[in-house]
Protein backbone atom coordinates (compact mmCIF):
# COMPACT_ATOMS: atom_id res chain seq x y z
CA UNK A 1 0.00 0.00 0.00
CA UNK A 2 1.11 3.68 -0.66
CA UNK A 3 -0.35 6.90 0.57
CA UNK A 4 -0.06 10.38 -0.62
CA UNK A 5 -1.53 13.18 0.73
CA UNK A 6 -1.75 16.51 -1.23
CA UNK A 7 -3.12 19.70 0.89
CA UNK A 8 -5.67 21.98 -0.93
CA UNK A 9 -6.20 24.98 1.54
CA UNK A 10 -6.98 22.77 4.39
CA UNK A 11 -9.07 20.41 2.69
CA UNK A 12 -6.56 17.07 2.54
CA UNK A 13 -6.25 14.57 -0.59
CA UNK A 14 -5.21 11.06 0.61
CA UNK A 15 -4.61 9.09 -2.20
CA UNK A 16 -3.96 4.92 -1.63
CA UNK A 17 -2.61 2.70 -3.83
CA UNK A 18 -3.00 -0.98 -3.56
CA UNK A 19 -4.01 -3.18 -0.80
CA UNK A 20 -5.88 -2.25 2.83
CA UNK A 21 -5.29 -5.57 4.62
CA UNK A 22 -4.64 -6.47 8.49
CA UNK A 23 -0.60 -5.29 7.48
CA UNK A 24 -1.34 -2.57 5.93
CA UNK A 25 -4.27 -0.84 7.87
CA UNK A 26 -2.49 0.36 10.89
CA UNK A 27 -0.27 2.42 8.52
CA UNK A 28 -3.18 4.26 6.91
CA UNK A 29 -4.71 5.01 10.62
CA UNK A 30 -1.53 6.44 11.41
CA UNK A 31 -1.11 8.61 8.85
CA UNK A 32 -4.68 9.78 9.47
CA UNK A 33 -3.69 10.71 12.94
CA UNK A 34 -1.36 12.48 11.76
CA UNK A 35 -3.34 14.68 9.61
CA UNK A 36 -6.39 15.65 11.38
CA UNK A 37 -5.05 18.50 13.01
CA UNK A 38 -5.60 21.75 10.95
CA UNK A 39 -7.54 19.36 8.57
CA UNK A 40 -10.60 21.24 7.71
CA UNK A 41 -12.08 17.91 4.97
CA UNK A 42 -10.60 14.77 4.31
CA UNK A 43 -11.12 13.41 0.80
CA UNK A 44 -9.57 9.90 0.19
CA UNK A 45 -8.66 8.80 -3.30
CA UNK A 46 -10.02 5.09 -3.71
CA UNK A 47 -9.49 4.88 -7.42
CA UNK A 48 -6.47 2.46 -7.06
CA UNK A 49 -7.33 0.52 -3.99
CA UNK A 50 -7.78 -3.03 -5.21
CA UNK A 51 -8.77 -4.59 -1.79
CA UNK A 52 -9.86 -3.88 1.77
CA UNK A 53 -10.67 -5.76 4.65
CA UNK A 54 -12.37 -5.20 8.04
CA UNK A 55 -9.14 -3.70 9.65
CA UNK A 56 -9.15 -1.16 6.79
CA UNK A 57 -12.80 -0.96 7.16
CA UNK A 58 -12.51 0.09 10.92
CA UNK A 59 -9.84 2.92 10.20
CA UNK A 60 -12.35 4.46 7.68
CA UNK A 61 -15.26 4.01 10.40
CA UNK A 62 -12.98 5.70 13.23
CA UNK A 63 -11.97 8.42 10.47
CA UNK A 64 -15.60 9.07 9.78
CA UNK A 65 -16.21 9.46 13.46
CA UNK A 66 -13.26 11.95 13.58
CA UNK A 67 -14.04 14.23 10.62
CA UNK A 68 -17.79 14.43 11.10
CA UNK A 69 -17.34 17.06 14.17
CA UNK A 70 -14.92 18.74 11.77
CA UNK A 71 -15.12 19.47 7.83
CA UNK A 72 -16.26 15.73 7.29
CA UNK A 73 -14.77 12.65 5.15
CA UNK A 74 -15.48 11.96 1.36
CA UNK A 75 -14.41 8.74 -0.94
CA UNK A 76 -14.02 9.52 -4.22
CA UNK A 77 -13.59 6.95 -7.33
CA UNK A 78 -14.50 3.60 -5.17
CA UNK A 79 -14.94 0.97 -7.54
CA UNK A 80 -16.93 -1.51 -8.50
CA UNK A 81 -15.95 -4.15 -6.47
CA UNK A 82 -14.88 -2.29 -3.72
CA UNK A 83 -18.60 -0.40 -3.36
CA UNK A 84 -19.78 -4.39 -3.48
CA UNK A 85 -17.90 -4.47 0.11
CA UNK A 86 -19.60 -1.19 1.55
CA UNK A 87 -22.98 -2.12 0.27
CA UNK A 88 -22.40 -5.66 2.33
CA UNK A 89 -21.58 -4.17 5.32
CA UNK A 90 -23.48 -0.97 5.75
CA UNK A 91 -20.39 0.97 4.98
CA UNK A 92 -22.36 2.68 2.09
CA UNK A 93 -24.93 4.12 4.11
CA UNK A 94 -21.99 5.64 6.65
CA UNK A 95 -19.40 6.92 4.34
CA UNK A 96 -19.95 10.19 2.06
CA UNK A 97 -19.21 8.35 -1.16
CA UNK A 98 -18.86 10.36 -4.47
CA UNK B 1 -5.36 -30.60 -3.24
CA UNK B 2 -2.49 -28.11 -2.67
CA UNK B 3 -1.31 -27.72 1.86
CA UNK B 4 0.39 -24.71 3.12
CA UNK B 5 1.35 -25.18 7.00
CA UNK B 6 2.40 -21.73 8.52
CA UNK B 7 2.77 -20.74 11.96
CA UNK B 8 -0.48 -18.68 12.98
CA UNK B 9 1.32 -15.01 12.51
CA UNK B 10 -0.50 -11.66 11.09
CA UNK B 11 3.31 -10.95 9.96
CA UNK B 12 2.57 -14.48 6.94
CA UNK B 13 -0.56 -13.05 6.01
CA UNK B 14 0.79 -11.88 2.53
CA UNK B 15 2.44 -15.78 2.39
CA UNK B 16 -0.64 -17.30 2.74
CA UNK B 17 -2.72 -14.98 0.22
CA UNK B 18 0.33 -15.41 -2.23
CA UNK B 19 -0.32 -19.65 -1.95
CA UNK B 20 -4.20 -18.98 -2.30
CA UNK B 21 -3.51 -16.50 -5.25
CA UNK B 22 -1.53 -19.38 -6.82
CA UNK B 23 -4.52 -21.08 -6.88
CA UNK B 24 -7.08 -19.35 -7.82
CA UNK B 25 -4.97 -17.81 -11.06
CA UNK B 26 -4.52 -21.34 -12.26
CA UNK B 27 -7.77 -22.14 -12.56
CA UNK B 28 -8.56 -18.45 -13.41
CA UNK B 29 -10.66 -17.32 -11.27
CA UNK B 30 -12.12 -14.00 -11.52
CA UNK B 31 -10.76 -10.87 -10.43
CA UNK B 32 -13.55 -9.87 -8.31
CA UNK B 33 -14.11 -13.29 -7.06
CA UNK B 34 -10.41 -13.85 -6.19
CA UNK B 35 -10.60 -10.78 -3.95
CA UNK B 36 -13.58 -12.01 -2.12
CA UNK B 37 -11.93 -15.29 -1.43
CA UNK B 38 -8.81 -13.31 0.14
CA UNK B 39 -10.72 -11.09 2.16
CA UNK B 40 -12.29 -14.11 3.52
CA UNK B 41 -9.46 -16.45 3.61
CA UNK B 42 -7.40 -13.23 5.50
CA UNK B 43 -10.19 -12.52 8.31
CA UNK B 44 -10.39 -16.31 9.31
CA UNK B 45 -6.26 -16.41 8.94
CA UNK B 46 -6.28 -13.48 11.45
CA UNK B 47 -8.80 -14.35 13.57
CA UNK B 48 -6.76 -17.77 14.19
CA UNK B 49 -3.67 -15.79 14.36
CA UNK B 50 -5.09 -13.12 17.39
CA UNK B 51 -7.19 -15.85 19.27
CA UNK B 52 -5.91 -19.48 18.64
CA UNK B 53 -2.79 -19.76 20.40
CA UNK B 54 -2.21 -16.59 22.12
CA UNK B 55 0.02 -15.99 24.19
CA UNK B 56 2.29 -18.91 22.31
CA UNK B 57 2.46 -19.61 18.87
CA UNK B 58 1.10 -22.33 17.00
CA UNK B 59 0.61 -23.57 13.11
CA UNK B 60 -1.82 -23.40 10.67
CA UNK B 61 -2.48 -25.65 7.95
CA UNK B 62 -4.58 -24.67 4.97
CA UNK B 63 -5.98 -26.53 1.88
CA UNK B 64 -6.84 -25.58 -1.39
CA UNK B 65 -9.09 -27.29 -3.52
CA UNK B 66 -9.92 -25.71 -6.73
CA UNK B 67 -12.75 -27.76 -8.96
CA UNK B 68 -13.35 -27.38 -12.32
CA UNK B 69 -16.90 -28.14 -13.19
CA UNK B 70 -18.58 -26.14 -11.40
CA UNK B 71 -15.78 -23.31 -11.14
CA UNK B 72 -14.97 -23.34 -7.13
CA UNK B 73 -12.46 -23.36 -4.47
CA UNK B 74 -12.52 -24.66 -1.39
CA UNK B 75 -10.64 -23.60 1.51
CA UNK B 76 -10.03 -25.35 4.94
CA UNK B 77 -8.18 -23.72 7.42
CA UNK B 78 -6.72 -26.54 10.35
CA UNK B 79 -5.69 -25.18 13.70
CA UNK B 80 -4.75 -27.14 16.95
CA UNK B 81 -5.94 -23.84 19.14
CA UNK B 82 -8.33 -23.43 21.58
CA UNK B 83 -11.92 -24.69 20.18
CA UNK B 84 -13.54 -21.79 19.05
CA UNK B 85 -16.24 -21.51 16.12
CA UNK B 86 -16.29 -17.72 14.56
CA UNK B 87 -19.60 -18.65 12.97
CA UNK B 88 -21.63 -18.87 16.88
CA UNK B 89 -20.83 -14.89 16.65
CA UNK B 90 -23.46 -12.80 16.45
CA UNK B 91 -24.01 -10.74 13.20
CA UNK B 92 -23.05 -6.79 13.72
CA UNK B 93 -26.45 -4.75 13.17
CA UNK B 94 -25.25 -3.43 9.31
CA UNK B 95 -28.09 -0.74 9.61
CA UNK B 96 -26.93 0.82 12.65
CA UNK B 97 -25.29 4.83 12.20
CA UNK B 98 -21.74 5.59 12.48
CA UNK B 99 -22.03 6.54 16.04
CA UNK B 100 -23.68 3.27 17.27
CA UNK B 101 -22.00 0.71 15.35
CA UNK B 102 -19.62 -1.94 16.77
CA UNK B 103 -17.01 -3.22 14.53
CA UNK B 104 -16.20 -6.63 16.33
CA UNK B 105 -17.38 -9.34 14.13
CA UNK B 106 -17.53 -7.74 10.91
CA UNK B 107 -14.77 -9.70 9.55
CA UNK B 108 -16.38 -12.91 10.17
CA UNK B 109 -19.99 -11.14 8.25
CA UNK B 110 -18.01 -10.32 5.46
CA UNK B 111 -17.24 -13.61 5.09
CA UNK B 112 -20.86 -15.20 5.90
CA UNK B 113 -22.47 -12.73 3.02
CA UNK B 114 -19.40 -13.65 0.52
CA UNK B 115 -18.54 -17.04 0.71
CA UNK B 116 -21.21 -19.55 -0.75
CA UNK B 117 -20.84 -22.19 2.49
CA UNK B 118 -19.29 -21.56 5.48
CA UNK B 119 -18.78 -24.64 7.64
CA UNK B 120 -16.96 -24.84 11.41
CA UNK B 121 -16.82 -27.87 13.06
CA UNK B 122 -14.06 -29.45 15.83
CA UNK B 123 -13.02 -32.60 14.85
CA UNK B 124 -9.78 -34.86 16.89
CA UNK B 125 -8.71 -31.64 19.01
CA UNK B 126 -9.00 -29.29 15.60
CA UNK B 127 -10.52 -26.43 14.34
CA UNK B 128 -11.63 -27.13 11.25
CA UNK B 129 -13.29 -24.14 8.88
CA UNK B 130 -13.99 -24.61 5.67
CA UNK B 131 -14.89 -21.50 2.66
CA UNK B 132 -16.12 -22.40 -0.72
CA UNK B 133 -17.26 -19.73 -3.63
CA UNK B 134 -18.22 -20.58 -6.28
CA UNK B 135 -18.23 -18.87 -9.96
Amino acid sequence: MEIRKTNNNGELNVKITGRVDTNTAPELEQELKNSYEGCEALVLDFADVEYISSAGLRVLLSAHKVMSKNGGLKLLNVSEDIMEIFDVTGFKDILTIE
Amino acid sequence: MKELVIEALTDNLTELLAFVDEQLEAADCPVKTQMQIDIAAEEIFVNIANYAYKPSIGTVKVLVEVTEDPSAAEITFIDSGIPYDPLEKADPDVTLSADERQIGGLGIFMVKKTMDDVKYEYLDGHNVLMLKKVW
